[in-house]
């Protein structure tokens, strides 16, 4: 009887059994660089705004964070400023400007400006802003430059081990209080962070006991 | 020397015996709990058991294939990864426009109002989420809530966004506006003007509210010769006529439980179903301390339908409702008051026997209360009872009536219903009522309306009673409008709306403005008139806020002594009971008794899905109301009780029927019923409810009220009862799989009992909390523990403590947890399949006689148990411990393998088996707690110990400075609600706390402590206080020696 497949059948199967293998891990490998692109993770791709406010000028004008992210260190929510905070300048400032007339529409019509979220948890994290600014974490440590930011954009991926690498060794990231909102600051000289860091972690209170602050229910419950 | 088989076998066998705790030696004496007949009289066979635990709902897949099963399952595992291949959705970030200012986003603000039932007030704290009420607490300035409230208050909010209410004002059925209302109405009433108002009837509930009845006296100004007509469904007729027959004129009366040494209620479920809502529950608990045994009451009750207070009481005897008279002069001429009737009830009389003594031994500090369902005859009698034991004035005192009209509403809306027979009525309002559902059949108020030109109905739903009239209006709820109400002892309370009505409703005070003649009038300028006369508002507001915030107006309650016609005519028990009838003679047959159900009220919430999903007292039903009988009834009717594993659901059906009418219900034996009696809930069968309460024309339960007349509201004598011989399913939760084991209780004690003797005798190891088995110590377990709880190791370690003497079995944590933690509703058809997802749950156990038994509460949340079975089974680790001791549940990582469900030897968790939660209906998203996940399909879930609030508060304290967390900061919503505040929660790291000294008492067990889980959540063993007189009485075990622990040591 004729033998169906020839000895190259031999060779091909081999080749087809590592080709095999090779597409898989590829494919996983394509789909794991997806998953961290900033296709899917947003950085990187300033997002346009109904208006299109630039976090740069009005930082170069010295105004301070939590002159309009008013909650940021009371509540779970940091909140972006309602109209009217816009419009405690701009009823006196630019007030013809055609940039600016949906923040005017919006005042006058009572309707909310509908702004496209940059820092986005998914809903099973349950993220309080008022703790990590209470601690020290400064708002660049997260957010990235947002002075020299025309419009918003994505610093870090907000992976989940990103936030993790934090969480388990604070002293890396904590710095004072008071210079939460510094976006340039640096250790004095002769100061570091390898030092400094344990010694706030410290002083702020931060408890490392029993490993809690990598306890799930900090953020998903 | 080798073991032969059987002694090597005898030894395995004492080893199990002895690990399982089955000590021979406990066979009779120990206690021997049963949750339904089966259990009771056939212990369950394994086939049987293996059934029930896999109920034959579940089995779905009958035509399967193994090749198709394979091949579907393969696609499934194929595809199953890909749907999280998702990018996560671009999100719109919306801030206001000109915020509230106090309103900081992500943190709730809590509001003062006042919830109504039955025109009562019922004080509560709402909380609201940017602008969005989703729970409310109870309010403690208020006397009727004290901080607790009652399942109907919690269920509220719900209600709130029922997509089911009433939209849009309706004429003839077509959708139109208020406005072209307001000009109809105008029409209407200028000819009515003519003649002074004769053919206008106002027909209302309940009015307690100063504002109303302000209100509607200007329109009986207005219109001299019209009327004002009240009823309710759930009247209490009996109350004031009863009230009138003793003092001759109508009173309230305000019992005060922390005062009572004794209480013998007769068919009064006081501490549930009164007009103080909680209040009573929260004194009787206060006088049931077992480390204080001087001041413990005794209760005794009487009671035809098994309910949460028959359970609590230290003795309780099933009485006939038609027989609640007899029993009643046996008291009152046991105590001394001078009427006819016999001495003793035969059947009864160790009971009353002891119950008389009792209560003449402490004259001036006892009460004796009667049911709203009894006969006003015996309401005079309990009032002459009351006065001859001196508690007048210390424990009962009676004040003016709280409601701005008392009267008998059965007259009245029998009187209205003749007018309209007579054609005498040409506009007829009916504000916030259902006639048509809840009216007496007898009166025939559907048909009477056909006479009435102009038929106007003011409701939350466009209901059976809307469908039937020209105008229908929608009416606010109460967390959208503005009003006013009193309380069981007068105090006087503002109604404050949360929000704008979301389906355009209208509040009472502006139709009552335009029957007034005052069309536009706002409901808040209508309040505000009212109370600047009153005082309450004065130019600079500061009372007027203070009341608003309080959610009280400050001594606005009712003095005692307000009653000038009770001072000035001189009262004696025998001038109370000068004009008593003659004893009724007794009657024959079997009764039937209506009640309010503890779910729907009387009807109102059919709609409501929370309150239908919530197990009922005693019988643990939900979905539906069935004839409730005793054994001995159903037994005399012929109806198999004892039928296999699932007879409880499977339920024969009967038809009792009166005269013409008759109606046909399953049959439910509610163990302590008495005999030749049935028991139905009102307010089921309502065709026009909403999608819960009928879906595709078939309505949940079945509508009593055809049986209901005018002159038997209550109760209906000779009747005839016959098995129709269809079954009906009905879904309890009464068998479902609970704490491992229980049944095997002859040395298990999940719930232990105790007499205040026995724990006076060994307060520190009292007999009846004697350890079980062999408790490992303290630190040998199988597996490394992680964290260290003791306070070196961190400063807060959770856990709760359930003080099983002042549980009664409310349900209200049920209900609780639910409004706070989006817990869905899953459907009857689930619930027959035992997937109800309460995370809390009142596990009922009843011990002894069939027709009398013991009734034993226990709520069972997650344990929290330091050594989890749960933890170190889930392949994913989506159940891990925190560092202060919380079993952790993390959505997320779960993937349904239900493996830690399997091993909780409580079943406390909690499976969606579907996609329970809705997720596209938008008013299902207001309702939810933002601080909750909402739980998807194949996701575990159970009791957090209300983690969001635990982490809201330990945030705060941490941004005050690194304070330490107070103790009672932190209160779950279970702990909130309950009435009687059994429910202790804490950091037992700190030693001052409540939950630290709760822990150290001799009363303190784990359930299934034997079992090395190291629960968290522990109980205090129940004590009762039995009268040593009576026999039967005591619980729990014989009298043991304290020796009996060491054994096991």
């Amino acid at each position: 009887m004729p033998q169906v497949f020839g000895p190259s059948a031999n060779t091909l199967a081999k080749f087809s059994l590592v080709v095999f293998v090779f597409l898989a891990v590829g494919g996983l490998c394509a789909l794991d660089a997806i998953h961290r692109s900033p296709y899917v993770r947003y950085t990187e791709l300033p997002r346009s705004q109904p208006v299109p406010f630039s976090h740069k000028h009005h930082t170069s004008l010295g105004i301070d964070c939590r002159y309009c992210h008013t909650t940021v260190e009371d509540s779970s929510f940091a909140n972006i400023p309602p109209t009217r905070i816009c419009m405690n300048c701009h009823n006196q400032i630019w007030t013809d400007s055609p940039m600016l007339e949906p923040v005017r529409e919006s005042w006058r019509t009572g309707e909310s400006l509908e702004w496209v979220r940059v820092h986005d948890l998914p809903d099973f994290v349950y993220f309080d802003h008022s703790i990590h600014v209470n601690r020290g974490v400064a708002c660049v440590t997260c957010h990235g430059r947002v002075d020299n930011m025309p419009l918003v954009w994505r610093e870090h991926p907000l992976f989940m081990k990103w936030c993790v690498d934090c969480h388990r060794n604070p002293e890396k990231f904590v710095r004072p209080r008071e210079e939460v909102t510094n976006m340039t600051w640096e250790w004095p000289d002769g100061m570091s962070q390898a030092e400094e860091g344990p010694k706030l972690v410290e002083a702020y209170g931060v408890d490392q006991r029993n490993l809690r602050l990598t306890d799930c229910w900090i953020c998903h419950r | 020397m080798k073991k032969t088989n059987s002694e090597s076998l005898q030894g395995a066998q004492a080893i199990v015996s002895q690990a399982t705790g089955e000590d021979k030696n406990v066979q009779d004496g120990g206690q021997f709990f049963w949750r339904n007949l089966e259990e009771l009289n056939n212990p369950p066979d394994p086939g049987e058991l293996a059934e029930s635990a896999f109920p034959p709902v579940t089995s779905g897949w009958d035509d399967v294939s193994r090749r198709g099963f394979i091949k579907v399952m393969g696609a499934s595992m194929a595809l199953g990864g890909l749907t999280a291949c998702t990018k996560q959705p671009s999100e719109l970030i919306v801030p206001y426009v000109k915020p509230p200012e106090e309103a900081v986003p992500g943190q709730p603000l809590l509001f003062a109002t006042v919830f109504c039932l039955g025109g009562y007030a019922q004080g509560v704290l709402v909380e609201s989420h940017l602008g969005r009420p989703t729970k409310v607490e109870g309010n403690p300035n208020h006397p009727a809530s004290l901080g607790s409230t009652d399942t109907f208050a919690q269920a509220s909010v719900l209600g709130l966004y029922d997509p089911d209410r009433s939209k849009t004002p309706r004429k003839m059925g077509r959708p139109s506006t208020w406005q072209r209302f307001l000009g109809d109405l105008e029409g209407m009433l200028a000819d009515e003007a003519s003649g002074q108002g004769r053919g206008l009837r106002i027909l209302t509930g309940t009015i307690t509210s100063p504002t109303a009845a302000t209100q509607l006296k200007a329109i009986q100004e207005l219109y001299p010769a019209s009327t004002w007509h009240q009823y309710e469904s759930l009247n209490r007729d009996n109350v004031v006529v009863g009230a009138k027959l003793a003092f001759g004129k109508a009173v309230d009366t305000v019992y005060d439980y922390a005062k009572a040494d004794i209480v013998l209620s007769l068919d009064a479920d006081f501490m549930v179903s009164s007009l103080a809502f909680a209040r009573p529950a929260r004194d009787v608990a206060s006088r049931r301390n077992p480390d204080e045994p001087d001041r413990m009451n005794r209760i005794y009750v009487a009671e035809t339908n098994p309910s949460v207070t028959g359970a609590s009481a230290d003795h309780r005897v099933p009485v006939r409702s038609s027989d609640m008279e007899a029993v009643t002069r046996a008291v009152a001429r046991g105590v001394g008051v001078q009427v006819d009737g016999e001495d003793t009830v035969e059947a009864f009389d160790a009971f009353l026997q002891a119950a008389i003594n009792d209560l003449k031994a402490h004259k001036g500090s006892s009460i004796v209360v009667a049911g709203d369902a009894q006969p006003p005859v015996v309401h005079a009698l309990v009032h002459a009872i009351n006065h001859e034991l001196g508690n007048d004035g210390h424990t009962v005192t009676h004040i003016r009536p709280v409601a701005a009209r008392a009267e008998n509403q059965t007259k009245s809306i029998t009187a209205l219903t003749e007018a309209m027979k007579a054609g005498e009525v040409t506009t007829l309002v009916m504000l916030g009522v259902n006639p048509v559902y809840e009216a007496p059949s007898d009166l025939g108020f559907e048909d009477a309306m056909g006479s009435v030109p102009n038929l106007i109905h003011f409701g939350l739903y466009f209901d059976e009673t809307g469908r039937h009239c020209h105008w229908h209006i929608p009416e606010a709820h109460y967390l959208e409008a503005w009003s006013d109400a009193r309380a069981f002892d007068g105090t006087e309370s503002i109604v404050q709306p949360l929000i704008e009505p979301i389906y355009g409703g209208n509040s009472i005070h502006e139709v009552l403005a335009a029957l007034a003649g005052n069309a536009g009038m706002r409901a808040i300028d209508v309040l505000q008139e009212y109370w600047k006369e009153r005082g309450l508002l004065t130019d600079d507001e500061k009372a007027w806020r203070r009341a608003l915030h309080d959610g009280v107006i400050a001594g606005s309650a009712a003095s005692p002594n307000s009653i000038d016609a009770l001072s000035s005519r001189k009262r004696t028990s025998t001038s109370i009971t000068s004009d008593l009838p003659a004893p009724a003679p007794a009657a024959e047959g079997i009764e039937l008794n209506f009640r309010a159900d503890p779910a729907t009220y009387d009807g109102r919430f059919a709609n409501n899905g929370w309150l239908q999903e919530l197990p009922r007292p005693i019988t643990s039903l939900t979905w539906d109301n069935a004839a409730l009988m005793s054994k001995s009834t159903a037994d005399e009717l012929g109806i198999d009780t004892q039928r296999g594993a699932r007879a409880i659901e499977k339920a024969p059906t009967v038809k009792i029927t009166k005269g013409e009418q008759s109606i046909i219900l399953p049959v439910m034996v509610a163990p302590g019923h008495a005999p030749r009696s049935i028991t139905v809930a009102l307010g089921y069968g309502r065709m026009h409810g909403g999608r819960v309460a009928a879906e595709d024309g078939k309505a949940v339960g079945t509508d009593v009220n055809v049986l209901r007349t005018a002159s038997a509201s209550w109760t209906v004598a000779d009747l005839d009862v016959k098995r129709t011989g269809a079954i009906h399913m009905l879904a309890t939760t009464q068998h479902h799989p609970t704490v491992q084991e229980w049944d095997k209780i002859k040395g298990r004690h999940h719930y232990r009992e105790g007499t205040i003797s026995e724990y006076t005798k060994h307060p520190e190891h009292p007999g009846f909390v004697h350890e079980v088995g062999h408790t490992p110590p303290g630190d040998m377990t199988l597996y490394k523990q992680k964290y260290d709880y003791s306070a070196a190791g961190t400063e807060n370690a959770w856990a709760m403590a359930i003080d099983l003497s002042k549980c009664i079995g409310c349900n209200a944590c049920t209900i609780a947890c639910q409004a706070e933690n989006n817990i869905p509703v899953v459907g009857k058809d689930q619930v027959l399949a035992a997937r109800e997802m309460h995370w809390i749950r009142v596990d009922k156990y009843f011990e002894g006689d069939v027709e009398n038994p013991k009734v034993h509460n226990q709520p069972v949340p997650c344990m929290h148990c330091e050594t989890a079975p749960c933890e170190t089974v889930c392949p994913v680790g989506a159940t891990v411990h925190s560092a202060e001791g919380l079993n952790q549940m993390v959505y997320n990582r779960c993937v349904g393998t239900r493996y830690c469900s399997n091993n909780c030897p409580y079943k406390v968790r909690r499976f969606n088996f579907f996609k329970y939660a809705d997720d596209k209906e938008e008013w299902r998203k207001a309702v939810r707690n933002p601080d909750v996940t909402v739980r998807y399909r194949g996701v575990m879930e159970k009791c957090t110990y209300c983690v969001q609030r635990i982490n809201r508060t330990r945030i705060k304290a941490k941004r005050e400075g690194n304070r330490p967390i107070g103790d009672g900061e932190i209160v779950t919503a279970c702990q909130q609600v309950c009435p009687t505040q059994a429910i202790v929660f804490g950091n037992m790291n700190d030693p001052d706390s409540k939950i630290a000294k709760a822990r150290k008492s001799g009363l303190n067990y784990g359930m299934l402590a034997e079992l090395n889980t190291r629960p968290r959540t522990t109980y205090h063993a129940k004590v009762r206080n039995p009268n040593p007189a009576l026999n039967g009485g005591g619980a729990g075990h014989p009298e043991q020696s304290s020796d009996e622990g060491n054994d096991h040591g």
